[in-house]
């Protein structure tokens, strides 16, 4: 079967690739287009390490298909930092140690920026069922709650 | 030497981790973030049985397709005799090893690697694999550990007769190895004891959850040579293990450390690496090999399941005065359980005088058992802080006071050998007893359980390179992969000696061609004797930098001082001279300077935990809510506080997960019926409360700045801590994990019917 053609917008720059109608767009990015910052855990949609922004929508890029994302805008981890200014969520993940192997990083600081994008004053427990789709195995979550409280708090303009 | 811990400038402080920034941007390249031009895809074909004879296996229309490069069985492999190689903490059986990457006459279990392709696409190798035709066999299987020491019971390997018996059996069995430890005389023991209990306990086998599957790229070049990037936990444990199994020298295989997506002892072996190795040289091109999620949970290194009895003697004022304890771990489809490890640890809180400890290592048709943090201990932990809870229901005492009575203190002689020094059993003890959390009020359905834990942590061996530039700042070179953050502990460990800001301070984990062996990271073990590697090697270097400076100022070495980062004559009116002074003049004073420590660290401090658990039970669906966790632990020393207590914290939760949700569920085939994190139930983030921590931090004497290991022990006491909480709540004792909705719901239906 043909490759089918896709022209789309990458993190505000125009992209196009060929993909095989049973790839994903999480295979696009990081096997055609070299963006390796989304990671793999399952393939099934489970552990949110492939979290991406499509068409301003939070989704797993293991369940998209390349050759849905036609027309579309995809936002991904590597354009979350703007030139050498990390977003809040990710200097508070730092300070805050809220990771240790730094796998699942990527999915969380997708999701965590979605959440405050909409909701820059979660409560605790509307931040842990937001990210109830981010596993990670290493922090027991704990500090990458406090980071995205913290987080909130500076979107807010708040001194902490 | 030594360091007064209450005057450090940077150790104890939280600065930001050196490979952090790459690790939030996406920046950080793991095991699949690797490609090479040319490369192929390489795939593994798996048994669909839990047993089975393999008749044939023909790759004749395998090989035949287009694109297809290399194809490999088990007959490709070499023979290997069988032979034990220390990985650090545990030691792997080369020819079992060989056997698990590529099945040969047998398969073992459901996922068992019977043969492998590599394709130009990853589409033409999972056709290449569907047109390898294996005839089988199919044997009757055993996944149950009881069930499989049961002498009727379906035998894996014929050769296996079971050691550490007094009399070796002449036919054979399942049961792999007896052993045995023991302190005074047991039966004497019982004789003196008010109250005995006796239980049996069972848990489940369940996997490390890393969220990184295994994945490898190898290139092997015409002149014998391969290159290798993988993430592992040990780069030197790939590199001698492959060069075991495809009868390399290890110097011929040079393994890039990528950075490690979790592994909780999970990545200290092989799976994949050697048949990439093996294919690229068939093929004479680069092989990616990447597992899928469900290959992860059916192929790699679950800790295993286990049935334990226990059996313990106190007095009416709460001495114990006997314990008397056997455990039973399947270690999956080759020899090589944690069983050991749970035989030394479960009992080694307390100072007992009379105990005895069984292990049975035995064999099924699963997949083999591989480490998982504490390997074993929480399994032994689980069994024996259950028993120790309802004694201390049975005495009307309070938990942590009749664990107090009892516990392992300075000058306690261990089960498995060592009399303890210095160690915080009792001050975490008291530290959890004065915790706001054990004096808190709990309402209905709601209740709280405690218990305790014990890992021993290692040493073993470690190098490190601290290089000095030409404008004062300094790489710290070590061979340790960094799963939780260690590159900050060290950056902080060699400012703290050098007396320079953290920041002048990098950190790179070499790969095997750029710094000498050193053992995985594993046992808990890099903080402590990497730590103590990367303070010596900063050490040599401030030597060499009071050498230069003394040169400089015309005085001898011993009147100089190394003092907040500055060379400091005690003679003489010299003026002193920084660390950039002399690096900067370092070319023309003897050359670049460079500090070394290559060392087989000892006297890793153990480390003691408890654990508070509270929890409520939902009577009418059995859904059993954590309101709130407290974990205490004696962590040495704290270099990065932050990521301690994240230790402190993921283990907790990993064991959590253990105690309420996790399993290998296998169906009447043998075959695992649950290979993904849907059915694989970890805990989420709505799943748990903030997990508080206290440390405590009893200073560990055999190490400069005081370490211990932290990382396994806060995997021990959870399970306990849970069920504990639960029996508080309810009045159930759950003896079986995990403890679903399910379980809980039939058991507090069986409760209220039993009381009616």
């Amino acid at each position: 079967m043909a490759k089918i053609h896709v022209t789309t917008t990458i993190n505000g720059d125009p992209a196009e690739f060929l993909c095989e109608p049973h790839e994903t767009l999480l295979d696009i990015l990081r096997d055609e287009l070299q963006l390796t910052g989304s990671k793999e855990g399952c393939a099934s949609g489970d552990c949110g390490a492939c979290s991406v922004m499509l068409d301003g929508r939070l989704v797993c890029s293991c369940l998209v298909l390349g050759a849905e994302v036609q027309g579309s805008e995809v936002e991904t981890v590597e354009n979350i930092a703007q030139g050498d200014k990390l977003h809040p969520v990710q200097q508070r993940i730092l300070e805050h140690g809220a990771l240790q192997c730094g796998y699942c990083t990527p999915g969380i600081v997708v999701a965590a920026k979605a959440l405050l994008d909409r909701n820059n004053d979660p409560s605790e427990t509307e931040i842990r069922y937001w990210l109830a789709g981010n596993l990670c195995r290493c922090t027991g979550y704990d500090k990458i709650i406090g980071a995205v409280m913290d987080a909130a708090a500076d979107m807010r303009g708040e001194a902490s | 030497m030594t360091y007064d811990l209450d005057n450090l400038k940077i150790v104890g402080t939280r600065p930001i981790r050196p490979d952090g920034v790459d690790k939030v941007t996406g920046r950080a390249n793991f095991g699949a973030d690797f490609k090479m031009p040319g490369q192929l895809i390489g795939k593994v074909l798996r048994s669909p049985h839990a047993h089975a004879r393999i008749i044939s296996i023909d790759t004749s229309k395998a090989k035949a397709l287009t694109g297809v490069k290399a194809v490999i069985v088990g007959e490709d492999m070499i023979d290997i005799a069988h032979e034990l190689s220390q990985t650090g903490e545990t030691a792997i059986d080369v020819h079992d090893l060989s056997l698990n990457v590529l099945a040969r006459g047998k398969v073992l279990y459901d996922g068992h690697a019977l043969a492998a392709v590599a394709a130009t696409t990853a589409k033409i190798a999972d056709e290449a694999l569907a047109l390898i035709d294996v005839q089988y066999e199919v044997l009757p299987h055993v996944i149950d550990v009881d069930e499989a020491m049961k002498p009727d019971a379906p035998v894996l390997h014929d050769d296996m007769f079971t050691k550490g018996l007094d009399e070796t059996p002449t036919t054979p069995s399942n049961i792999a190895s007896r052993m045995e430890m023991g302190l005074g005389d047991v039966e004497e023991g019982f004789k003196h004891a008010d109250i005995i209990i006796e239980r049996s306990y069972k848990t489940k086998a369940v996997h490390q959850g890393y969220i990184e599957p295994h994945a490898v790229v190898a290139n092997f070049a015409e002149d014998g040579t391969a290159f290798v990037w993988c993430s592992s936990q040990g780069h030197f444990t790939v590199r001698d293990l492959c060069a075991k199994l495809l009868g390399m020298d290890s110097s011929a295989i040079r393994v890039i450390p990528a950075e490690i997506g979790g592994g909780f002892g999970g990545k200290t072996t092989v799976y994949i690496e050697p048949l990439a190795i093996a294919m690229s040289k068939l093929a004479g091109r680069p092989v990616k090999m990447t597992m899928t999620r469900a290959e992860v949970f059916r192929a790699t290194g679950p800790t295993p399941a286990t049935s334990m009895d226990v059996k313990i003697g106190v007095t009416n004022d709460g001495k114990i005065v006997a314990a008397d304890c056997e455990f039973r771990f399947h270690a999956g489809a080759f020899a090589g359980s944690p069983v050991g490890a749970a035989c030394m640890a479960g009992l080694t809180p307390y100072a007992l005088e009379n105990a005895r400890v069984v292990g049975y290592d035995v064999v099924s048709n699963t997949c083999k058992s591989g480490a998982y943090r504490a390997p074993g201990a929480p399994n032994g932990a689980f069994a024996v802080e259950s028993a120790m809870d309802e004694l201390a229901q049975m005495l009307k005492m309070d938990p942590i006071e009749f664990r107090h009575i009892n516990a392992a203190e300075e000058g306690t002689k261990a089960i498995y050998g060592p009399t303890f020094k210095q160690i915080g059993c009792k001050d975490v003890l008291v530290a959890t007893r004065e915790h706001p959390h054990y004096k808190s009020n709990l309402g209905p359905n709601q209740g709280r359980g405690i218990a305790s834990g014990f890992w021993f942590n290692v040493g073993g061996q470690s190098n490190a390179a601290v290089n000095v530039h030409e404008d004062g700042t300094v790489t710290v070179v070590e061979g340790s992969p960094d799963i939780g953050g260690t590159r900050a502990a060290m950056a902080m460990m060699a400012a703290e000696v050098l007396g320079i800001e953290y920041e002048r301070v990098q950190v790179v984990v070499a790969d095997t061609a750029s710094i000498a062996h050193n053992d995985g990271t594993g046992g808990s073990r890099v903080t402590f004797a990497t730590g103590i590697a990367v303070t010596n090697a900063a050490e040599d270097v401030v030597l060499q930098l009071r050498t230069r400076a003394a040169a400089d100022m015309g005085i001898d070495v011993e009147d100089v001082v190394w003092q907040d980062g500055s060379a400091q004559a005690t003679k003489g009116d010299a003026k002193s001279m920084s660390l950039a002074d002399i690096a900067a003049k370092a070319a023309r004073t003897g050359g670049i300077i460079v500090g070394r420590s290559s060392i087989n660290a000892r006297g890793a401090g153990p480390s003691f935990a408890t654990h508070i658990c509270d929890v409520e039970v939902d009577p009418e669906t059995g859904y059993i809510e954590i309101l709130r966790y407290t974990t205490v632990q004696d962590v040495g020393k704290a270099i990065h506080p932050s990521y301690v207590e994240g230790q402190m914290q993921g283990g907790a939760v990993q064991g959590i997960g253990w105690a309420l949700n996790e399993e290998y569920f296998y169906n009447e085939d043998g075959l695992l019926e649950n290979p993904g994190f849907l059915d694989y139930r970890m805990p989420v983030a709505s799943d748990l409360p903030m997990i508080d921590t206290v440390l405590v931090e009893v200073a560990n004497p055999n190490h400069p700045f005081g370490v211990r290991g932290v990382g396994e022990a806060p995997l021990v006491p959870p399970l306990a801590a849970v069920v504990n909480a639960i029996y508080d709540a309810t009045g159930v004792r759950m003896t079986e994990l995990p403890v679903t909705p399910i379980k809980m719901l039939a058991a507090l239906d069986a409760y209220k019917e039993a009381a009616e």
